[in-house]
Parts: structure tokens; C-alpha cells; sequence
């Protein structure tokens, strides 16, 4: 019954997005093209990093940076204006679901628009640069990155008061682990200090994991386990703060 | 008689400021009961812990005998509930918006169609059953949210301010609705700051101020507590005097004992908004 509940809500956040597909896509592509353009093509031309071309080097972070943003918006954001403006998730509270199913459910959304981002990506990037691989670790990777941000895009939605709370997350967490989390550089050339600091970001695994698995380096399970440990951090907040919720 | 909501001594507390304070409330099964009261009364508190949204600090609520707490899950299967505030999903449409809701209560694919088909009927919206949401007009997203709050064929409709910011026309058609449904066998309990509503839809009504249950009974019960016949002694400007008098008969004969030509005086029967001015010190709609 959970999980067919949870698919239950996850339907509603399906038909809105079927009908808006077509301009999903458009939107969630310019971001990753706009990064790849102006750090692959343009900062990185004739660098190499760790034995790959630049541009090789940054498509993964990319992807990782694209899982990162659509599954915390389409998760959070959704479930934002879910509560506060159309005020409809007070409806899915009094329906008789557990909290888990509709935790799932929420999060759900964003994990299924994480990989739709992503998958649109990777296709562009397979284009350019066809020496990238896309191997089972890749995927689940991406799949473990998607999830731990979606939960997290339901946790800060949950805390949030207002839609300018939603805002100040992305500006605090979001940003600074777009341009730390291992996204354009490598965090292995970083003093041990500075490294340890961005290990504790989950991006920098799900970089780390993406990377290896696309470039054929050894794989970092150790960074497939810490994503899967911020995902149960996540996912345990997100519990606490909806049992919290009704006082 | 058979009780559909019951409440003992029910509190809720925030920041130390009682809200609801030791409600005790007894709505029985298939009346339509009107909870009334000034803003910040309590009433929306009230139906959040009646629906499981919040917690109570003290006390107890059962819904059809179910533990408003421990037995949240079964009091959820029990009541639908349409509230004061637009809570559909406007980017969905129609009927995607009460299939959800039919999904959300375990309803399989046969019976969510001929359910959400047969409600669409009930609230005569079947030809706008493929428009999103935002494209329809208030009265109709008001129907929309009554017509969600019964698929699932709820023994107990909790109606928040039902008929806020529609029309006159509209508000008719809903009150039609409330009444059938309650016909149909539904236990009926809404707010509303139209007393009109009250008076024309509630068997009992309880008037709730400062979160205590300060009157109830039916209508009639309340006006002929207070007096059914009112004179007012309109002396200009604010200057209005309220006597109340339990008969016609001896309204007229306080009335014509007064001296003439110095006052205007109205001569009326009582209605509710009369029980709750002299009750609480403010009109409903404060």
C-alpha cells in the first residue's frame, strides 16, 4: 500500500509534468549547456586534468551538478508552492496515507526529473564528446545523486516558512556547492585541509562517483556510500520534521 | 442518539496562549451543525485537531468513535473536508484533481471513474471536466473542492467557510448541495460568517469565543433564549438600543409606551446575528 500511495502522489507531480514537457526540457537544458560552453569550450581548452581533456573532465560534474538542481527544484520547489501557495499538500495530510508514502511520493518527483535532466544532457554530451561511457555504476550513481537531492529538496521544502526561505536555501547550500563540489576541478590537487571541508558536500561524491564511472577511473565506493548516507540523513530530517509539522 | 464528533475538554495551546480551551462538543449522526464565532475564536484550530492536522495540548476528539490521535488513520477514511482557502492542484485539471483525491482514499480505477463521473453530475460540472483548474471561476472551483471532499462518500463533510467570496446566485446553489448531501445521509459541520447560512442550513448551531463553547442549540432554541421579538431605539448616530422581548405581543406594548416622534424604533424578529452580538460583543462577519 506505500508504494502504491506514494505513486498516487507522485501521479499528480507526472501530469503536470507531461503536460509541460516540452518546455522542461528547453529550461532544463541551458543551465549545463551554458556551464559546458563557458568552462569545456571555453576556460578549459587545451588543460588536461587527471589524464583527460578538460571538456572530458567536466561533462560528469556537469551531470552531477544538473541531478544536484533538478531533483532538490523539482522536489522542493514543487512541494513549496504545493504547501504555501496552492495550500493543497494540507489535502494529502488528511487523506488516510502514511508519512512515508507521502514523503516518497514527494520526493519521487524529483528524482524522476533529476534523471530526465540529466538523460537530456547526457544525450548533447554523447554528441560532443563520444568517448564518454555511461556504464551500470554511472547510472547508479546518478540514481543515488538524484534521490539524496530530492530528499534534501523535501526537507528544506518542510522547513520552509515562505517562498523567499526556499531562495535563501538555494543561495546558501546550492550555490556554493555548484562551483565546490567538485564540479569543475578536481578536489584530489586541493590541500588536505580544504579537501576534507568539500567532502563533507554531497556533490563532491556524486562528482566523484559520475567521474570515475564515466572517465573508467577505479570506482570511489566510499563516495557511493556517502551519498547513500546523505540520502538516509535526508530522508530521517524529513520524517522528523513532518511528524514535527503536525503540533 | 448516535454521536459523529465528540470532543472532551479539548485544548490547544501555542506559545502558552490557549486557544481552544477545554471544548467539550457533541455533533450527532447525519445533523448539519453550524460552529460559529468571531476571527481567532478557534474554529480553525478546532477543525484541525477534528481532522488530524494538529495535535490537541490536552483533552480528546473522536470521529465516528475513532481516537482523533491514535486512531488517526481510520478518522482520515471518515470526513472529507472543504476549506475556506483554494487548496486544489491548479495546474491539474478537473478531473485529474479528483482522482487524486479518489486515489489518495484507495479508490480503483472502475470506481474512481464512475465516482468522479457521477460527482461531476452531482455538482453539474461534467463539461468542464478537462479544464485546468486556473481557467474555471471561483464558484465552480468551490464546487470542485465539494465534490472531491465526497468521493470517497465521507460519513462526516466538514464545510470551512463553504460559500466565502461567491456571489448570491452561487451561494444558493451550494446551500442546495449541503442539503442534499445531508439528505443522502451526511453529517454536515461548517463554519460560516453568513448567518444567514446558519439559519437556513443548521439543525444546531455552537457559538465558539475566545476557544470556549459559549452557546448552543438550535436556532430557534438560541433566538428564544434571547428574546424572538427585538426593539430598536435608533437615538442617531451609533446610538442604537437592543431590548429583547420573548413575543411579539410584548415588543408591541413596550413600544407603544413610548413617547412618540423623539426616536426612531424598529420593530423585528430576532435572528441569529442578535444571539451572537449579545454574546460575544461582535458581529459574525468581525
Amino acid at each position: 500500500m506505500t508504494i502504491i500511495d506514494a505513486y498516487s502522489i507522485l501521479w499528480a507531480d507526472l501530469m503536470v509534468l507531461k503536460r509541460r514537457m516540452a518546455r522542461y526540457l528547453v529550461t532544463t537544458l541551458i543551465s549545463p549547456l551554458l556551464y559546458l560552453v563557458a568552462f569545456g569550450w571555453g576556460l578549459g581548452r587545451g588543460i588536461s586534468v587527471d589524464g583527460a581533456s578538460y571538456f572530458e573532465f567536466v561533462v560528469p560534474g556537469i551531470i552531477a551538478l544538473t541531478a544536484m538542481n533538478s531533483s532538490f527544484n523539482g522536489a522542493g520547489t514543487r512541494l513549496n508552492v504545493d504547501r504555501l501557495f496552492f495550500k493543497s499538500f494540507d489535502e494529502c495530510l488528511m487523506a488516510p496515507v502514511s508519512p512515508l508514502s507521502l514523503l516518497l511520493g514527494k520526493a519521487m518527483i524529483g528524482v524522476v526529473r533529476g534523471l530526465i535532466s540529466s538523460a537530456a544532457f547526457m544525450i548533447v554530451a554523447l554528441l560532443i564528446a563520444p568517448a564518454f561511457s555511461v556504464d551500470p555504476l554511472f547510472l547508479v550513481s546518478l540514481l543515488v545523486t538524484c534521490l539524496a537531492f530530492a530528499f534534501l529538496g523535501v526537507l528544506a521544502a518542510l522547513l520552509a516558512k515562505s517562498h523567499e526561505d526556499m531562495a535563501t536555501f538555494g543561495s546558501l547550500i546550492l550555490l556554493p556547492m555548484t562551483f565546490l563540489g567538485g564540479t569543475f576541478f578536481s578536489v584530489s590537487q586541493l590541500p588536505d585541509a580544504l579537501k576534507f571541508a568539500l567532502y563533507a558536500l554531497p556533490l563532491t561524491h556524486s562528482s566523484t562517483c559520475l567521474r570515475a564511472a564515466a572517465l573508467g577511473q577505479p570506482f570511489p565506493w566510499e563516495s557511493l556510500l556517502a551519498i547513500g548516507s546523505f540520502w538516509l540523513v535526508f530522508f530521517v530530517g524529513c520524517n522528523l520534521v513532518l511528524k514535527r509539522a503536525s503540533i | 442518539m448516535q454521536t459523529m464528533i465528540k470532543t472532551e475538554h479539548l485544548s490547544k495551546e501555542y506559545g502558552g496562549k490557549k486557544v481552544v480551551d477545554g471544548l467539550d462538543l457533541q455533533v450527532n449522526l447525519k445533523e448539519t451543525f453550524g460552529f460559529l464565532g468571531p476571527n481567532g475564536a478557534g474554529k480553525t484550530t478546532t477543525i484541525r485537531m477534528l481532522t488530524t492536522l494538529t495535535r490537541p495540548t490536552s483533552g480528546r476528539v473522536w470521529i465516528n468513535g475513532f481516537d482523533g490521535v491514535k486512531e488517526a488513520t481510520k478518522v482520515k477514511g471518515v470526513f472529507g473536508i472543504v476549506q475556506q482557502h483554494l487548496s486544489l492542484n491548479r495546474e491539474l485539471s478537473v478531473r485529474e484533481n479528483l482522482d487524486l483525491h479518489a486515489r489518495l482514499h484507495h479508490l480503483d480505477k472502475a470506481e474512481r471513474k464512475d465516482r468522479i463521473d457521477e460527482l461531476l453530475d452531482y455538482v453539474d460540472l461534467a463539461e468542464y471536466s478537462d479544464h485546468l483548474i486556473e481557467k474555471i471561476s471561483g464558484g465552480m472551483k468551490r464546487r470542485v473542492m465539494i465534490a472531491r471532499a465526497l468521493i470517497h462518500r465521507p460519513r462526516l463533510l466538514i464545510l470551512d467557510e463553504p460559500t466565502v467570496g461567491l456571489d448570491a446566485q452561487t451561494r444558493r446553489r451550494i446551500w442546495d448541495l449541503i442539503r442534499r448531501m445531508n439528505s443522502d445521509g451526511t453529517t454536515v459541520f461548517l463554519t460560516t460568517h453568513y448567518i444567514e447560512e446558519a439559519e437556513a442550513l443548521c439543525d444546531r448551531v455552537g457559538i465558539i469565543h475566545q476557544g470556549r463553547m459559549i452557546s448552543l442549540g438550535s436556532p430557534l432554541e438560541l433566538r428564544k433564549r434571547l428574546g424572538l421579538a427585538v426593539v430598536e431605539r435608533r437615538r442617531g448616530g451609533d446610538d442604537t438600543e437592543y431590548r429583547y422581548f420573548p413575543d411579539r405581543g410584548s415588543a408591541t406594548e413596550y413600544v407603544q409606551s413610548l413617547l412618540p416622534g423623539i426616536e426612531r424604533i424598529v420593530m423585528r424578529e430576532s435572528n441569529l446575528e442578535d444571539v451572537f452580538v449579545e454574546l460575544t460583543g461582535r458581529r459574525v462577519s468581525e
